[in-house]
């Protein structure tokens, strides 16, 4: 374990992936999304990545809570069940 | 996950799906141009990024008790200065040192600390996350949960409507120090946050930025809306945005139609039993203290 004394070394490898959480799936509508980046700021979890114009969600630490389908101007992120 | 926002507070802590402070504390650290040292009071934030073996923390940080992150972030801050003195490490290298704690570590049980640290001067940042209450206790009454508002600690029934005791204003006590610069902001205007999050980082000495952030949890609203309710609290005037810069205030945002405050109330199941027919002078006198307080700031900032 990369720890010394009371130190705790990030590794985020190791780290709990929070993606397990959701119940409530956010899906990127590609032809509605316009890249303006407004999710990228709000999502708690950091897992949206803006990439040739679109969003792109992290699934990986997504914990499914909808903010991006909410603040996204386009209504271009639906939840889904899943 | 975003490269760019997990620089120092990475992806796989475990906040609450939906929480407000994640995005504070990226978008405050986003604006950071030298290195940093981070002190963090007791609090959701710490609980949920330093879950023992784990730490969601790219940058130095420190992990200590509630009452003390402003204590902590001093001693950090002439320790380096010791350094530098003693040409361990350059004299030329700019460190910043940035403190986060919640209501409950700020307003009440960090309070005394952080008010040593802004009268002695030193070079940090403080940073407060206002989510009204010992959320990851499980909801109870610190001096920053409004009036009205169910807690544990004040529940309510037919002898009570919630909290009795209006807010602590800690903008005023932090400017009683005299500070360089502070401002009120709020998680749902990252803009604005950025914006005085960049200020506060470049002022040399004590600054202090007070950010609105809805709990999802505890304030019982669906996970997806924390910026809404971020936002109508900021357009009812419940939260104004403004900063205080060398003793003049400025206002950020005025809103062009100003909402009845219930719009923000009927958000939250925290304030439900409010509308009932019983409690409806509960909701005027909320209404009379929001105008109050919003033309207080307004007069100030004239």
């Amino acid at each position: 374990m990369a720890e010394h004394g009371a130190i705790i070394k990030h590794d985020q490898k190791k780290s709990p992936k929070t993606g397990a959480w959701r119940y409530m799936h956010p899906e990127v509508d590609k032809k509605k999304c316009i890249g303006c980046g407004t999710c990228v700021g709000f999502c708690p979890d950091a897992t949206i990545t803006i990439e040739n114009k679109k969003a792109q969600i992290d699934y990986e630490y997504c914990k499914g809570c909808g903010v991006c389908a909410e603040v996204c101007p386009m209504k271009a992120i639906i939840m889904k069940k899943k | 996950m975003n490269k760019e926002l997990t620089k120092y507070y990475s992806a796989g802590h475990s906040a609450c799906a939906g929480c407000g402070f994640p995005a504070i504390v990226r978008a405050v650290l986003g604006e950071l141009k030298t290195d940093v040292v981070i002190a963090n009071a007791t609090g959701c934030l710490e609980v949920t990024s330093t879950l023992y073996p784990y730490s969601a923390w790219k940058a130095p940080y420190i992990h200590n008790a509630f009452e003390n992150a402003a204590a902590t972030i001093s001693g950090v801050e002439r320790a380096y200065e010791a350094l530098k003195k003693k040409g361990k490490i350059s004299k030329n290298k700019k460190i910043k040192f940035v403190a986060f704690g919640g209501d409950g570590g700020t307003y009440d049980i960090g309070l005394q600390s952080l008010s040593g640290a802004l009268e002695r001067g030193h070079n940090f940042l403080y940073v407060c996350y206002d989510n009204g209450g010992y959320m990851n206790t499980g909801n109870q009454r610190s001096s920053a949960t409004p009036y009205g508002a169910f807690t544990e600690t004040t529940p309510t029934g037919k002898e009570s409507f919630g909290k009795i005791e209006t807010r602590k204003n800690l903008m005023e006590i932090v400017n009683a120090h005299r500070i360089g610069y502070l401002a009120q902001s709020n998680v749902a205007y990252l803009a604005d946050l950025k914006k005085k999050a960049k200020k506060a980082l470049e002022t040399d000495g004590p600054s202090f930025l007070l950010v609105f952030s809805p709990c999802t949890n505890n304030w019982k609203f669906p996970t997806s809306q924390y910026v809404n309710v971020g936002k109508l609290a900021t357009e009812t005037n419940f939260w104004p945005l403004y900063e205080i810069e060398n003793g003049e205030h400025k206002l950020s945002f005025e809103p062009k139609k100003i909402t009845p405050v219930t719009e923000f109330l009927k958000t939250q199941g925290r304030f439900k039993h409010l509308f009932k027919e019983e409690n409806k002078p509960h909701l005027e006198e909320i209404q009379k203290l929001v105008n109050e307080e919003f033309a207080r700031i307004a007069n100030l900032c004239e």
